[in-house]
Formats: structure tokens, C-alpha cells, sequence
């Protein structure tokens, strides 16, 4: 019997913009992770008039791709994806399968993983093989306190849903070739149980806060309304927004927007400033893809202290002003 | 609608599970898995918007809430608190051979439970993830293992007849969908916001709580198939994400302290910033 070549797997999920480039990102990782143990990188499309997309995946590093393509597959669905995949997966039996952690591939990887009795790692941040050969995935648990190491010893594939951001794509090259395997649809198909009744792009002011590159966040350690109110000009210097903790809304010393944690917002800013908070959980759930962290603390104990590259021990308000004046010193325009 | 017409009821499941309240890190080192005992334990917050999802559908609609945990003996306390919130009686899953698993074997575990004790429900509501494992897994998971539609992330919903309207927010897209009943939802925080216990409910939970406790023997499960053993993903290592900090602490007069952060630091804010942040000489 002839042996299958070894192969890395991709879900190719194109629908938005966000989730094209999560796409790319796992390309680009399983190229790496198939230098190690000697595999093919392929990539799944599934959906109509997907030309563009699978080109695209070619240029950015996908030796071969699937593609299902039918007008009966024009929008995204669960249900029927979970078949097409689970159909391919058996036939081909790739060692590892890999979906971007979009809400979308967060509601198909558990499905599709259940329905091959294998193993799933949820939103993981690295991804590695050791000596065996093995996909070493880490994920964050507990508010991403914690970091966990996570593997699937035995069961085929080893799944996981990856975090957007967490790897860089590619750079593309329209010269590459990659073979195009096309892929019939079923007859058998499931019927539909879910219809998409309307669908609308989202405002994007929304984002705002939790694209920012810079964000400063105040708590109740900001001891006023009014002090707090200087966090507004210390964003507005470093052309960042700002971000709050529960008490600090319930007072309404901010606006409900500006909410940052578990339930609420999860921001991931380059550079954080954190003024006058302690580092509940509830809180650092929502910060921990922030990058470079500053936080100013009168307790230096605090949570938020231990997580930080710069500790300030001092008064929350007096940093704050010094800061201003110092950054519209030194910033030149 | 006739009262006692269990027919035409809208019966439905809420799973929930107990979660380590404070931010101390109970995990063992050797194996890996939290040691839940260590710490004080709550309701998972998007569980607790599950419950409160289903008591309005339930005020609304002529409704029954069965509560669902699967955990350590002292999750039971979360089922009081739901029966004090509303819920009209509660499943322990509760097994030292359960102990362990990860969502595939948790859900798979959830849905055997389901089967058996309560295989006559409309919906199934969950939360959308949990505050300390963070899967958002075992919802989906579990409308697999009983091949039932699932929807995820749900903001708001109304049930109508056999169909239930969902809305939800999706990879930037603002989505209404309708899915076929029965069905399963895993719940955000956003909309359904928890309401207070009342005294009388709390009473009445402690008085005579309608809880049915099972193990895996009563349904009928092979060891190997949960917890621990069963689980296809094992965690090799757990470990603080903030031990990487360099973690400088400054102390002293605040103008002096941002000096020293720009004279340390200028670039790593400027890089960002895009702004020249060398002092000017
Ligand atoms: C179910 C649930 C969900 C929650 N969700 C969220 C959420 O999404 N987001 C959120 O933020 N919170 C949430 N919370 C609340 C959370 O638990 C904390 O209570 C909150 O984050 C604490 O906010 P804080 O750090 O501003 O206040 P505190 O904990 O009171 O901390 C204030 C800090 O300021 C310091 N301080 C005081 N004075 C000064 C000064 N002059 N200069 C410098 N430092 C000073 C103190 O040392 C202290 O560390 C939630 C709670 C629950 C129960
Ligand atoms: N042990 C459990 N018992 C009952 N429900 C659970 C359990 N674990 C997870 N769930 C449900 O699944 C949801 C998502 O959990 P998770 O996949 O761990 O993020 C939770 O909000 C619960 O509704």
C-alpha cells in the first residue's frame, strides 16, 4: 500500500479581512512546523468563486490546496463545512489541522474535533514540535495568567485554533506553484439547521479601543473624576485611547465603553499604561495581548505590578501630569 | 395553555460550571490540572448570563430549567445558586473518575447525562467560555455529540414555536440567524446581565434542594472514556505567563521617575508612537 506523504493542514477562512490574515499567519507557521518533521503544507477553501483566495494561499506558502467550490456554498456554514472537512481529514489523514481562532473557526474546530474523536487546543499563542515529532501547543488559561502546554499524544489530527496575530504571514510570491486538488461536492450532504436571517458589518467605532496601539488605563486608584479626566489628555499626547476598570465606570468617571476585561473588552496594545489598578482577574483578562506594559501603583505588591515591564511606585495622578508634560517636551511636530 | 401541560413546555438545560474565584494559581506542578479545591470557587460569569438567558425565556414562555455541572463535590454549591436564581432542578455530575477531562470528555460526559436524565429539552443554553480554562469548547462540543445545531456567541435570542432568533456578534458582522429546535447556544455576558438572588430563593435552595447526584456508574460509563484517562489532550506543563517581565520597579519623585522611564525607555514608547522621543537637547 502506498504510504501518505505527511501533511500539515490548513483551514482556509477568508471570509473578512481578519480572518484572510489568520489564514496566512498558519501558513506561514506550518511551513516552519513542516520543515521539522518533513510534511506538505495544504490548505482547505471551501465556498464559491474562491479563485482568488486559493492563488493567494499558493503565493503565501500552501504546497497544495482543496478546494471545494459550488454555488451551494456561498455562505459559511457550520454544518456542512464540518462534513466536507471530516470527509477530507479521513481520506487524507493529515498529521496536523490548524483553524484561526475567529469566531467562526471557534465554533467549527470543536464540532469537527468531536465529530474525528481527536484532541483540541483552544486559542493557543505557540506552536512547536519536539524531539517525537510531536505538536507542542501553548495556550493561555485563567486569564491568561497562566500558560499551558498542550498535547494530543495519540489521536490524529492534532487540532488546534490559533490566535490571530500570533504568527507573521509570508511574504507573497506570485511566482510560486502549489497543486490544486478539486474536490467534488458531495451528494450527502446535511441540510441546513441554522439560517442566516441578516448580516450586517459592524460600526467600527466599536474597535477602536481595542485596536489601539496605545492605550492608557485608569482605575480607582485615580482617586477623582477629575484626575481621571487627565488620562484623556495623556491618550489624546500619545495618540492612544482609554481604557478603564469596573469601578472607575460605576462611578462614572468613564464611559461605559471604555470598560476593559473578562466580559468586556480585550485590548492588545503595543504600549499600556496602567494607572491606579490593582490587577483583579476580572481585569487582566482583558489585557493579556498587551505588548509593553507601564504601571504606577502606590502598593507595589499589586497584581498589576508583578505583570509589568515598568513598575512606578508613586501617586497615580502625579505620574500622570508629569508624563504629559514631559511627552509634550520631548515630542517635536 | 393549560398549567401542567408539560408538553408544551419550553424545557430547558442550563449547563454550568464552578470556576476558582480569586487570582492565586491552585494548579498541581506535576500534573498540571488545577487543583480546584485550593481556591474558593463561583459561577462561571458567562454561565451565570446562560441561567439568567433561560429565566426570561422561562418567564416569558411556560418554561422548566434543569441546571447542569459536572465537578468536584463542592460544585455543588453553584447548583444552589441557581435554583435560588430560578432553575427548577439540577444534575451533579460529580465522580473522582471524572476528574481531568478535557472538553472532549467533558462534553462527551455532559452529553450521556443529557441523555439520560433530561433527553426531553427544547434548548440547551451554556456560557461562551469559562474564566479559567477558556476553551469555549464544551458548548459546541456537546450540541456535536447529541448532532444538534449550535450557534455560538450569542448576545440575544427569542424563542418562537420549534425555531429559536438569534443575534450575535460574529467576526465583525452583526448576524441574525434562526436555528431549528432543539438547539444549543453558548451565551456572552453583554446582554444578559445576572439578576440578584432574592432572600425567599436562597431559602428555598438550602431547604430542600431538588439536586439528583450521579456518578459515572450510573451512566454507565467505562472509566477510560473520562477524566483524565480518557482525555485525547494531555497538558505537559503549566506556567505564569508574567514570568518573561523584566519587571523594572522606579521609584521616587514623579518627575524624576518619567525622566528615567524616557531616558530607559524612549524608544520602545516612540517606535509605537511614531514620535521622536529623545530629549531635546
Ligand atoms: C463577575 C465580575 C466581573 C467583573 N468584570 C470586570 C471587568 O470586566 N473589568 C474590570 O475592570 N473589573 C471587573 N470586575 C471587578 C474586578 O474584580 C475588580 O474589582 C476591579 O477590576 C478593580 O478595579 P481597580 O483596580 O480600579 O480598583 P481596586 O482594586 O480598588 O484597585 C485600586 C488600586 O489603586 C492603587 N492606588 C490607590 N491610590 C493610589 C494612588 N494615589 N496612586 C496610585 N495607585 C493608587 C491601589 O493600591 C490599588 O492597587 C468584575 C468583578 C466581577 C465579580
Ligand atoms: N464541568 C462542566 N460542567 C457543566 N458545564 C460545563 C463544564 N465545563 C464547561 N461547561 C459549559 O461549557 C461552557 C464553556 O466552557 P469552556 O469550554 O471550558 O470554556 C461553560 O460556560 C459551561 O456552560
Amino acid at each position: 500500500m502506498e504510504r501518505k506523504k505527511r501533511s500539515i493542514w490548513v483551514f482556509g477562512d477568508y471570509r473578512n479581512y481578519f480572518q484572510n490574515r489568520v489564514t496566512l499567519q498558519l501558513i506561514s507557521r506550518a511551513n516552519d512546523l513542516a520543515k521539522i518533521i518533513g510534511a506538505e503544507v495544504c490548505v482547505t477553501v471551501f465556498g464559491h468563486d474562491t479563485d482568488e483566495w486559493v492563488g493567494e494561499y499558493i503565493a503565501h506558502g500552501a504546497m497544495k490546496v482543496y478546494v471545494c467550490d459550488h454555488p451551494d456554498l456561498k455562505f459559511y456554514s457550520n454544518d456542512v463545512y464540518i462534513t466536507l472537512m471530516e470527509r477530507l481529514v479521513r481520506r487524507y489523514e493529515p498529521e496536523i489541522l490548524l483553524v484561526g481562532a475567529t469566531t467562526f473557526g471557534r465554533e467549527f474546530a470543536p464540532r469537527l474535533a468531536k465529530r474525528l474523536k481527536t484532541g483540541l487546543t483552544a486559542d493557543c499563542i505557540g506552536l512547536d514540535i519536539n524531539e517525537d515529532g510531536i505538536l507542542i501547543q501553548t495556550a493561555p488559561a485563567f486569564g491568561g495568567n497562566l500558560l499551558t502546554k498542550i498535547v494530543t499524544p495519540e489521536r490524529r489530527p492534532q487540532m488546534a485554533t490559533v490566535r490571530p496575530g500570533t504568527f507573521q504571514e509570508i511574504p507573497h510570491n506570485y511566482h510560486a506553484t502549489g497543486e490544486i486538488v478539486p474536490v467534488p461536492l458531495p451528494e450527502d450532504l446535511p441540510k441546513d439547521r441554522i439560517r442566516l436571517i441578516s448580516s450586517e458589518r459592524q460600526p467600527s467605532r466599536e474597535q477602536k479601543l481595542e485596536d489601539a496601539a496605545v492605550v492608557v488605563c485608569g482605575g480607582r486608584g485615580m482617586g477623582s473624576r477629575k484626575k481621571f479626566k487627565n488620562l484623556y489628555e495623556l491618550a489624546r499626547v500619545l495618540g492612544g485611547e482609554v481604557g478603564a476598570t469596573r469601578p472607575v465606570v460605576y462611578s462614572k468617571w468613564a464611559e461605559d465603553e471604555t470598560l476593559v476585561g473578562q466580559a468586556d473588552k480585550h485590548i492588545k496594545p503595543k504600549v499600556l499604561f496602567s494607572f491606579g489598578i490593582s490587577g483583579a482577574i476580572q481585569h487582566t483578562a482583558g489585557i493579556k495581548d498587551a505588548g509593553f506594559i507601564i504601571a504606577v501603583n502606590k502598593n507595589p505588591n499589586a497584581v498589576m505590578m508583578k505583570m509589568a515591564d515598568v513598575a512606578i511606585v508613586a501617586d497615580a495622578g502625579q505620574v500622570c501630569t508629569a508624563l504629559i508634560r514631559e511627552l509634550k517636551k520631548r515630542i517635536r511636530s | 395553555m393549560r398549567a401542567g401541560d408539560t408538553t408544551k413546555m419550553l424545557k430547558m438545560i442550563v449547563c454550568i460550571k464552578q470556576v476558582p474565584m480569586v487570582s492565586e494559581l491552585p494548579w498541581d506542578p506535576k500534573t498540571g490540572v488545577l487543583t480546584r479545591d485550593a481556591a474558593e470557587g463561583m459561577m462561571n460569569p458567562a454561565c451565570k448570563s446562560a441561567l439568567e438567558a433561560a429565566l426570561r425565556l422561562k418567564e416569558e414562555h411556560n418554561g422548566q430549567i434543569t441546571a447542569i455541572t459536572m465537578g468536584p463535590p463542592m460544585a455543588m454549591e453553584v447548583l444552589h445558586e441557581a435554583l435560588a436564581m430560578g432553575a427548577d432542578r439540577c444534575l451533579m455530575l460529580s465522580d473522582p473518575k471524572m476528574a481531568g477531562a478535557d472538553t472532549q470528555v467533558t462534553s462527551f460526559t455532559l452529553a450521556r447525562a443529557i441523555e439520560i436524565f433530561c433527553s426531553d429539552y427544547d434548548l440547551i443554553l451554556c456560557g461562551c467560555h469559562t474564566s479559567d480554562s477558556e476553551t469555549a469548547q464544551v458548548g459546541p462540543q456537546i450540541a456535536e455529540e447529541l448532532d444538534i445545531p449550535s450557534a455560538a456567541y450569542v448576545e440575544n435570542l427569542s424563542v418562537k414555536g420549534k425555531t429559536i432568533r438569534i443575534e450575535r456578534i460574529a467576526d465583525h458582522f452583526l448576524e441574525t440567524l434562526e436555528m431549528d429546535l432543539p438547539g444549543l447556544v453558548t451565551v456572552t455576558t453583554g446582554h444578559f446581565t445576572p439578576r440578584y438572588i432574592p432572600i425567599g430563593g436562597l431559602q428555598d435552595a438550602f431547604g430542600e434542594p431538588n439536586i439528583l447526584t450521579v456518578g459515572a456508574h450510573d451512566l454507565s460509563l467505562d472509566e477510560n472514556t473520562i477524566g483524565l484517562k480518557g482525555s485525547p489532550t494531555k497538558i505537559l506543563e503549566v506556567f505564569s505567563s508574567t514570568a518573561g517581565k523584566k519587571n523594572v520597579v522606579l521609584t521616587g519623585a514623579p518627575k524624576k521617575i518619567v525622566e528615567e522611564l524616557f531616558k530607559r525607555f524612549d524608544d520602545t514608547i516612540g517606535s509605537v508612537i511614531r514620535k521622536d522621543l529623545k530629549a531635546v537637547k
